[in-house]
């Protein structure tokens, strides 16, 4: 018995040295060599600390990842389908943090998240499917149910857990592990891949749901994906952002960036603003010793402030721009609706 | 054999039947117009013709197969209902949408100059390329129409199925939207449209069917304005909308 598990026993701990390896080429060699350099160059301490370092990296991986998940959620208006799935990732979090008590093994809380967030979205969608819309009820049912789950678990054991469950519910900077900054990496290649791929099918179903339907897309299937991936999202954010904030960073962009014209330069445009505020926000929350979360979803509301009124100021005393004078069909609306 | 073809076909909504055994073909290269009072199971015989629902009882045949699992559903375009509300804030291009029409030929990979080609020729068709680039949300419902159209025109599509497209157009767009219709029709595009208003259906339409849960009335409009189809799906109660634009 044991000598027939030995050759796959080591075959895991070679596979788990080439990851370690590769990690470490990536987060040492390359980002933290890079950073050391930034710092030296521009005297600013904090680049050469390896736990900023790694807090910048997840800063810019959820920057990336949240608008191109977003794009698509906020235009369907599905927003609180992320806050429903970050509320059930922290059931996992809970879940995995009670079975590492319980059993005294290692399970990491961010995995145990994933597979519960993914498997969360999985079951929204079915609800979804079965109540024929994005029913704010099913939704704050399963919301509500997560967070219960968690609650109870976290309180079952003798409290011992309850100490680390602060940092995941509301986001810290010193959470970002080397393994939870590879495990975001990785996620956030997973993640564009994913919507780049599906990009197409997805643009179709968010404009148009019962066209893409008609013409043959497999709408279900791609609503799967998306909540699945929307799902991992909600775990890689969830370090620094915390469970109760993370949604922000997959909407507030988005919304940011709407008066963009082109779905595909608006996504962009979010991607531009989600990296201006989680990395003025890690800064901030550095500087001031403040939660990252809270100062990364203020910064990027304050844009999203800015950009709004600057938009309604531009609106007020530019005249008509040529692309939006003189509509050449007898019907004569450029009014929007 | 039809383009479409509706056999005793019945669906209803848990226990509330809309489609009650309705059979009627449609040939390549008809202009169907599909009237009937509100609530009449118009829009579900619609979805049921275009494979968007399963019939309960019957069989809908579209291109030859059965219609929800039609390998050619990419030959179909559909002008929803309210395209207004659909498009909302998304800040999509006209191009953009338009470019969706080839996306079910090309779900992924790089854009061929056939595809270009399509979008090119499907913007120019409907007379808005000097549009191209604005915002869908930002046009008015008569331009917005055409998009849809356009998207259609890209896709290749040979069926143009459209649920009300004119709702809240004015009656000037309106006019020339359907003169475009009539003018694809005669490029051998089928087409199925519901509409409210007789008066544009018998104008445009090379046949009429008429519905009120059953099939009330199909054949040629000359035919369907002596009969007492219309009354008698209205229930000779209401009064009949005839608008002269």
């Amino acid at each position: 018995m044991s000598n027939a598990l030995l050759p796959a026993a080591s075959g895991i701990s070679l596979l788990a040295t080439a990851v370690d390896r590769g990690v470490g080429f990536l987060l040492d060699t390359l980002w933290g060599t890079m950073l050391d350099l930034l710092a030296q160059l521009t005297g600013i301490g904090m680049l050469g600390f390896p736990y900023m370092q790694r807090a910048y990296l997840a800063a810019i991986c959820i920057a990336v990842i949240g608008p191109l998940v977003g794009g698509f959620l906020v235009h369907r208006e599905m927003a609180m389908i992320a806050d429903t799935l970050a509320h059930s990732a922290f059931a996992g979090v809970a879940a995995g943090l009670f079975v590492n008590a319980v059993y005294a093994v290692a399970v990491p809380p961010l995995l145990s998240a994933l597979i519960v967030a993914a498997v969360a979205a999985l079951l929204v969608q079915t609800l979804v499917d079965y109540a024929g819309a994005y029913r704010d009820t099913s939704l704050a049912i399963v919301l509500t149910g997560a967070f219960a789950v968690g609650s109870v678990l976290i309180t079952a054991t003798d409290g011992g857990i309850a100490v680390g469950i602060n940092a995941y519910l509301f986001g810290s900077l010193a959470t970002v592990s080397r393994f939870n900054a590879a495990l975001l990496v990785a996620m956030s290649a997973v993640v564009t891949i994913g919507i780049t791929l599906a990009y197409r099918p997805l643009v179709y179903i968010t404009f148009d749901e019962v066209g893409a339907r008609a013409s043959g897309i497999h709408v279900k299937r791609y609503n799967q994906l998306l909540a699945v991936l929307t799902a991992v999202v909600v775990v890689g954010a969830m370090q620094i952002m915390g469970v109760i904030l993370v949604a922000a960073m997959i909407v507030v962009p988005v919304a940011t960036s709407t008066s963009v014209r082109g779905f595909k330069r608006s996504i962009a445009a979010a991607v531009g603003v989600g990296q201006l505020g989680t990395i003025t926000g890690v800064t901030l929350s550095y500087q001031y010793d403040v939660a990252a979360g809270g100062t990364i979803v203020l910064v990027a509301i304050g844009l999203y402030v800015a950009t709004k009124l600057g938009v309604r100021a531009g609106g007020r005393t530019a005249t008509e721009t040529p692309g939006r004078a003189a509509p050449r069909t007898a019907d004569g609306g450029d009014e929007p609706r | 054999m039809g383009l479409i073809e509706v056999q005793n076909v019945s669906f209803a909504y848990s226990d509330r039947p809309v489609v009650d055994d309705v059979s009627l073909t449609v040939e390549a290269g008809e202009f169907l117009g599909l009237v009937g009072p509100n609530g009449s199971g118009k829009t579900t015989l619609l979805e049921l013709m275009i494979g968007l629902r399963k019939p309960d009882r019957g069989s809908v045949r579209l291109f030859g197969e059965p219609a929800h699992a039609s390998a050619e559903r990419d030959r179909v375009g559909f002008v929803p209902q309210n395209v207004g509300d659909t498009t909302g804030e998304m800040p999509v291009t006209v191009r953009e949408v338009v470019r969706m029409g080839r996306y079910p030929h090309r779900l992924i990979g790089r854009f061929r100059d056939a595809d270009r080609t399509a979008v090119t020729d499907a913007l120019r068709r409907v007379d808005i390329t000097d549009l191209a680039d604005r915002r869908v949300g930002r046009l008015s419902g008569g331009q917005r129409q055409r998009v849809f159209i356009a998207r259609a025109l890209a896709a290749d599509a040979d069926l143009l199925a459209l649920d009300e497209p004119t709702v809240g157009v004015d009656a000037e767009s309106r006019e020339a939207f359907y003169t475009l219709l009539q003018e694809l029709n005669d490029e051998g595009i089928t087409i199925i449209l519901i509409e409210h208003d007789i008066g544009v259906v018998t104008t445009h339409a090379s046949e009429i069917a008429c519905l009120n849960r059953e099939l009330f009335f199909h054949g040629d409009p000359e035919a369907f304005v002596e009969t007492n189809a219309l009354a008698d799906a209205y229930g000779g109660t209401q009064s009949i909308v005839h608008h002269d634009h």
